[in-house]
């Protein structure tokens, strides 16, 4: 092993560390909605792609940089996602896991082809001035915009954490989760409290995808390749546990960086996939996930 | 055969005798689009069918079938490419193919008990999995496809080349045999043991019903014959590419018509087939017309919402009890 190899070794794990911040604040959102409601949100790779769209959208035709522009798209997303919740997946809590699953595809076709409708096929790239710093720390260089992404996923994640631990609605949320028909019996307003938590979701999800624009350029067919991203991190982190979605963006950030370092780039969702049915079948419930979590 | 048509009123009997001369009579009566409509309806109630088994009799949800789709189709186009060996012949290769790749998923599935959203999960890792090494896979063509030759105004049943009226005939075969395999299983007491399992797995194992056993048979059975179905697939095309013959889209598209006709029913995934097809077909007419991109997929997805939210039980329930002709209810 020489010391160029271990450097350029470094070196991917720490783009796929930053990478996967963002990762992981992306599979927050699928993980928070499904921890609470126990619905799988099959239109998250697809909300991933409108809120990256939106940050395009807002730097190009209105010149506000993504990290302006995302607590703006977090709002409207939470909007949405509130709305979403209350005027079409509401019923459907109780209904069997595939017509759950139709809906969402509903709405996940919907997403990625009105993006496709309005943007067109073209890929599209936000170009920002920090493009090409960086921070260099000893032999390691930080790209800048990775740098800024990584921080800022870390930051709307503390804020998520404080939410969830210290206000009322966070705890109320939390209570609903772990115990339905307790939270009705001491008189929370469950409904209420299952819409809100699709917002939170949803804001995630798109501040992720304002945060992924600076990174990665922006197509309506990423869509799908996100959902299974988001699903494999939540799987591999725990699903319902937000720390878990975390250090699962971050194992996969590094393990896709790495083996697209040693091996073929195409090879390297193998990698994960592989990753995936082993914690399947050896810990479903994830690596920080709880046994009953199932 | 009296098993067969038990306890199925004679107005039923006669109505589904009309269907079926029809549907022979069709290459006759349908100009060559209308046959092309018809052949993908028939391919996705045949398809929709073979999912049912294991989502609509047994309960389990799988989200990955384009996996036993491709690996038969790629079992037996590379065959015939590589070694020149016919489809009938390849189509035991690719049903072997699929059963062992059913029984690894269901086994590892099963015994480390994942159900639900994690079973489906399972399903979906597999097929990607698959995909992926496709992709990298010189032999099958890798990413950039395994191409068969074209033969134009042949007609070669022996390695099934030749028009659409051949291709016609062949699907509509394995339908109708699909169908009625389908009203025996379901009569049988496999059936009976797979009806039990998909209510309550924990009862239907207390009062002795083998429920792993019972579990590997419905996604054997149910992968050998999507292998079928991937088989007819490859050699219509003409083409195989990882991306069509395993990826998530190929798997949601066999899910659908099941699941819009009506789950575990035995007409479901036909009148779902075409409802969906009908649909596409108009709906690529409007795009046409209209001009934007995806906008056919807007349609589809505006539909698909409408139905669910409508109709979750599917269309063939509500229009059955219309028409009075229920399925008894299984």
């Amino acid at each position: 092993m020489t010391s160029d190899f271990l450097l350029a070794l470094a070196q991917a794990i720490a783009k796929g560390l930053l990478t996967g911040m963002v990762y992981g604040l992306m599979a927050l959102g699928l993980s928070v909605i499904f921890g609470v409601m126990r619905v799988v949100n099959f239109a998250h790779g697809e909300m991933m792609v409108v809120g990256m769209y939106l940050a395009w959208a807002a730097f190009s035709y209105a010149e506000v940089t993504p990290l302006i522009s995302l607590p703006l798209i977090a709002l409207l997303f939470f909007a949405l996602g509130y709305l979403l919740q209350r005027g079409l997946i509401s019923p459907f809590i109780n209904r069997p896991e595939h017509q759950q699953f139709l809906l969402l595809l509903a709405i996940a076709t919907l997403l990625a082809n009105g993006a496709l409708a309005i943007a067109g096929p073209d890929s599209r790239v936000v170009q920002l001035d920090s493009q090409f710093d960086s921070y260099e720390v000893g032999p390691l260089v930080f790209d800048a915009v990775r740098v800024h992404a990584a921080v800022a996923a870390l930051a709307i994640a503390a804020l998520l954490w404080l939410f969830f631990t210290r206000t009322r609605t966070g705890k109320a949320i939390r209570a609903a989760a772990d115990n339905h028909m307790g939270a009705l019996v001491v008189g929370l307003d469950v409904r209420r409290l299952y819409a809100f938590t699709f917002g939170v979701g949803a804001a995630c999800v798109g501040a992720a995808g304002a945060l992924m624009i600076t990174i990665v350029p922006v197509t309506p067919f990423l869509a799908a390749e996100y959902t299974l991203l988001a699903f494999i991190i939540v799987i591999v982190g725990g699903l319902g546990s937000m720390t878990g979605a975390l250090l699962g963006g971050l194992l996969i950030g590094v393990s896709e960086a790495v083996a697209g370092l040693l091996l073929q780039p195409s090879l390297k969702s193998m990698f994960s996939f592989g990753l995936l049915i082993v914690v399947l079948l050896l810990r479903p419930q994830g690596l920080l996930g709880r046994k009953d979590a199932r | 055969m009296s098993r067969l048509t038990a306890g199925v009123p004679p107005r039923v009997l006669v109505m589904l005798a009309v269907l079926l001369a029809l549907l022979v009579a069709a290459p006759a009566l349908l100009g060559g689009y209308g046959l092309s409509v018809l052949i993908l309806v028939l391919y996705f109630a045949y398809v929709g069918q073979a999912w049912n088994i294991m989502m609509g009799f047994a309960g389990q949800l799988s989200l990955g079938h384009a996996l036993y789709a491709g690996l038969g189709g790629y079992a037996a186009a590379g065959l015939y490419f590589h070694y020149g060996i016919g489809p009938w012949a390849g189509v035991v290769a690719a049903v072997a193919a699929a059963v062992v790749a059913g029984g690894i998923v269901g086994y590892l599935g099963f015994r480390f008990s994942l159900a639900g959203v994690y079973f489906a999960l399972l399903t979906i890792a597999f097929a990607e999995f698959t995909r992926i090494g496709f992709d990298n896979w010189e032999w099958a063509g890798g990413s950039g496809g395994l191409f068969l030759k074209v033969e134009r105004n042949v007609l070669d049943i022996a390695n099934l080349r030749g028009g659409p009226v051949l291709f016609y005939y062949v699907i509509l075969i394995l339908a109708v045999g699909c169908f009625v395999l389908c009203r025996v299983l379901l009569e049988s007491k496999l059936g009976r043991y797979w009806l039990a399992i998909r209510e309550d797995a924990e009862a239907a194992q207390a009062v002795g019903v083998p429920v792993l056993r019972c579990k590997m048979l419905a996604v054997t059975i149910s992968a050998a014959l999507t292998a079928v179905a991937g088989v007819w697939n490859g050699f219509y095309y003409n083409n195989l590419f990882p991306e069509t013959a395993f990826g998530i889209s190929r798997s949601i598209e066999i899910t659908l018509s099941p699941i819009i006709g009506g789950l575990g029913t035995l007409f479901g995934p036909f009148v779902g087939a075409i409802v969906l097809t009908g649909m596409g077909e108009i709906f690529t007419d409007l795009s046409d017309w209209l001009h934007i991109a995806g906008i056919k997929q807007i349609f589809y997805g505006l539909a698909l919402l409408v139905i669910v939210m409508y109709r979750p039980a599917g269309v063939w329930p509500w229009l059955a009890r219309r028409l009075g002709v229920e399925e008894r209810r299984s």
